[in-house]
């Protein structure tokens, strides 16, 4: 993971004296509009909802009680396992889990592809992938909203075709959202896979082929091991933003496929207003990113160390 | 190349069935928005029945019920994209002359992570912090706050471009013009500067779509009354895919194309350069 810095052909220190200077602006905006901010939040996760949005200062676990507990109406019957959002986050994580399996299917031939192609078409094939993620991911999901819609181009063109005789009712089911999601974030999946499929030295498949090893032999027992530095990262960069995925949820999944960014959401946008609610979602759910982020450093530092 | 060494007598780089895959993932990424740009064209106040080719929607966009609206959108949205993308671009070139020019120092891989959060963290959760500090220190959401959140999370695209040039450009130059007397400004402005321009435009082109992209935190910290292109496309969608949003989605296609082809060739130009 030293992607970041060092690396440079001839180590250089031209701008040590200046360096604080230099880092200062950048220090002082994350620090100030973003770090902070996630402190604030974690605050405000353990005070009392105002009932119109806000929060009242007094110190209070209710928020994440009420992840876990139903204690009735008025807070006080005996408190029983309350499934809604325990769901959600399951629900969440399941979905994720299907896109990034998803992705992976499709986008390990696809990443496989391009970088067995000639240098000169493989950042053709390269662009190919990547446009469509620098179009916007709300115009991206609505248009898929539009494609697969009941009576939308794919139904008609199915139906045209003969392969089904009724329209299938493709949007507001889970399906339509891990499509959303695939589409979303397929390109994070081919790009880190395509750049360790370049590194990999091809002399050893063939010494594999001449020690008999068939074609897929060659795959699972010398290819996917060597490459799997890059599959747990494409892996790890779908999974994350898929699980805190907004727009594939809200517009193809509707009320009933419910995930934790629109629970978060709707705790702050919409009618139910509990802001520290609100915050302890958002704290569960970076607390799920960070242990899956660390558990990705831990297999990089690893990987590193290899000595690949 | 395999077939070359003889003895085995298929390539063994190759197989068969990827090619088909590719396919079929390139028609999943690209069909619903060649869909889309088809309908936008399409002479119907339906959006399902094909009534010939026109042109009233993209007319529509700019003088319809909706134009005014679109009109202050884009406004917002294109000011916002440009500051916030000058913004985190200088932010991030200041970074990222320190991170691979200055050395090696404590915490800097604390930094590199600091720098690296806005885009580690779920946008939801930026969001909801963002919103939430705002609020506590006070602070009427409107523009301000829409501009200071994009600047934040815009830094960590315009710097990764930005500090893989730095890093192919070797030290020995700002060096040379170190010892023929050039101050460190000097070096850095005439030296090092033209050789990272590269780097520096396709990090701002970057800083500029991701500003222009965002939805979900701009939904959260932009308060009542405001809108940008995404949020006000949103809001339009909710009530149903018409028309007239197909031909604004295929505008915002075509500048986002436009964007990401002319920074594939100034890196490309960069790499041919060096």
């Amino acid at each position: 993971m030293a992607g970041g810095f060092g690396g440079g052909a001839t180590v250089s220190r031209t701008f040590a004296p200046v360096r604080n200077w230099l880092l200062l602006p950048s220090w002082a905006v994350i620090g100030i509009f973003l770090v902070v901010p996630v402190g604030i939040m974690l605050v405000y996760s353990f005070l009392t909802k105002e009932f119109r949005g806000g929060v009242i200062w007094e110190f209070s676990l209710a928020a994440y009680d009420q992840f876990i507990f139903d204690r009735g109406l008025f807070g006080d019957e005996a408190p029983t396992i309350e499934w809604t959002y325990i769901t959600i986050f399951l629900r969440s994580i399941i979905q994720a889990l299907v896109a990034t399996v998803f992705c992976l299917v499709i986008g390990f031939p696809t990443a496989y592809f391009i970088a067995t192609r000639e240098p000169a078409s493989r950042s053709i094939w390269l662009f190919l992938i990547t446009v469509p993620y620098w179009v916007n991911l709300l115009i991206r999901t609505v248009s898929m909203k539009f494609l697969i819609r009941d009576n939308g181009p794919l139904n008609e063109f199915l139906l045209w075709t003969g392969v089904i005789s009724e329209p299938l009712a493709l949007v507001n089911t889970n399906l339509a959202v891990q499509l959303g999601l695939f589409y979303s974030y397929l390109p994070f999946m081919v790009l880190p896979i395509y750049a360790s499929v370049e590194r990999y030295n091809f002399a050893l498949s063939e010494a594999a082929a001449d020690l008999y090893a068939d074609r897929w032999t060659t795959l699972r027992q010398i290819l996917l091991p060597a490459v799997r530095p890059g599959i747990i990262a494409g892996c790890i960069l779908v999974f994350v933003p898929s699980l805190g995925a907004f727009l594939a949820p809200d517009l193809l999944g509707g009320a009933k496929n419910f995930m934790i960014g629109s629970l978060i959401e709707e705790q702050f946008k919409g009618n139910a207003g509990n802001w520290p609610f609100g915050a302890a979602a958002s704290m569960i759910l970076l607390t799920m990113v960070l242990i899956v982020l660390m558990f990705y450093a831990r297999q990089q530092s690893r990987a590193d160390q290899g000595g690949r | 190349m395999a077939a070359k060494i003889g003895k085995t007598s298929f390539d063994i780089r190759r197989y068969p069935g990827f090619l088909p895959v590719t396919i079929i993932c390139l028609i999943i990424l690209y069909a619903p928005l060649i869909v889309v740009m088809v309908y936008s064209f399409n002479d119907s106040q339906s959006i399902t029945i094909w009534g010939g080719f026109s042109l009233r929607w993209y007319v529509d966009v700019f003088s319809g019920l909706e134009a005014e609206k679109f009109k202050s959108a884009a406004w917002v949205s294109l000011s916002i994209a440009t500051m916030a993308a000058i913004a985190s671009t200088v932010i991030a070139t200041a970074a990222a002359v320190a991170m691979v020019r200055g050395g090696s120092f404590r915490g800097k891989h604390a930094t590199f992570a600091l720098i690296s959060l806005p885009i580690m963290m779920p946008e939801i959760v930026t969001a909801v912090a963002t919103l939430i500090f705002f609020s506590a220190i006070g602070f009427t959401r409107g523009y301000a706050t829409i501009l200071v959140a994009h600047i934040v999370f815009c830094i960590p695209f315009a710097y990764l471009p930005i500090s893989a040039r730095l890093q192919g450009i070797e030290g020995t130059f700002e060096e040379a013009a170190q010892d023929l007397y050039a101050s460190r400004a000097q070096a850095f402005w005439h030296v090092l500067m033209p050789l990272m321009a590269p780097g520096i435009i396709a990090g701002f082109l970057l800083a500029f779509i991701i500003s222009l992209d965002d939805f979900i935190i701009t939904n959260f910290v932009k308060g009542a009354g405001i809108e940008t292109l995404p949020t006000a496309i949103f809001g339009s969608v909710k009530q149903g895919i018409k028309p007239n949003i197909m031909a604004l989605s295929t505008l915002m296609l075509l500048i986002s194309i436009i964007f990401v082809t002319i920074s594939y060739f100034v890196s490309k130009m960069g790499e041919k350069a060096r």
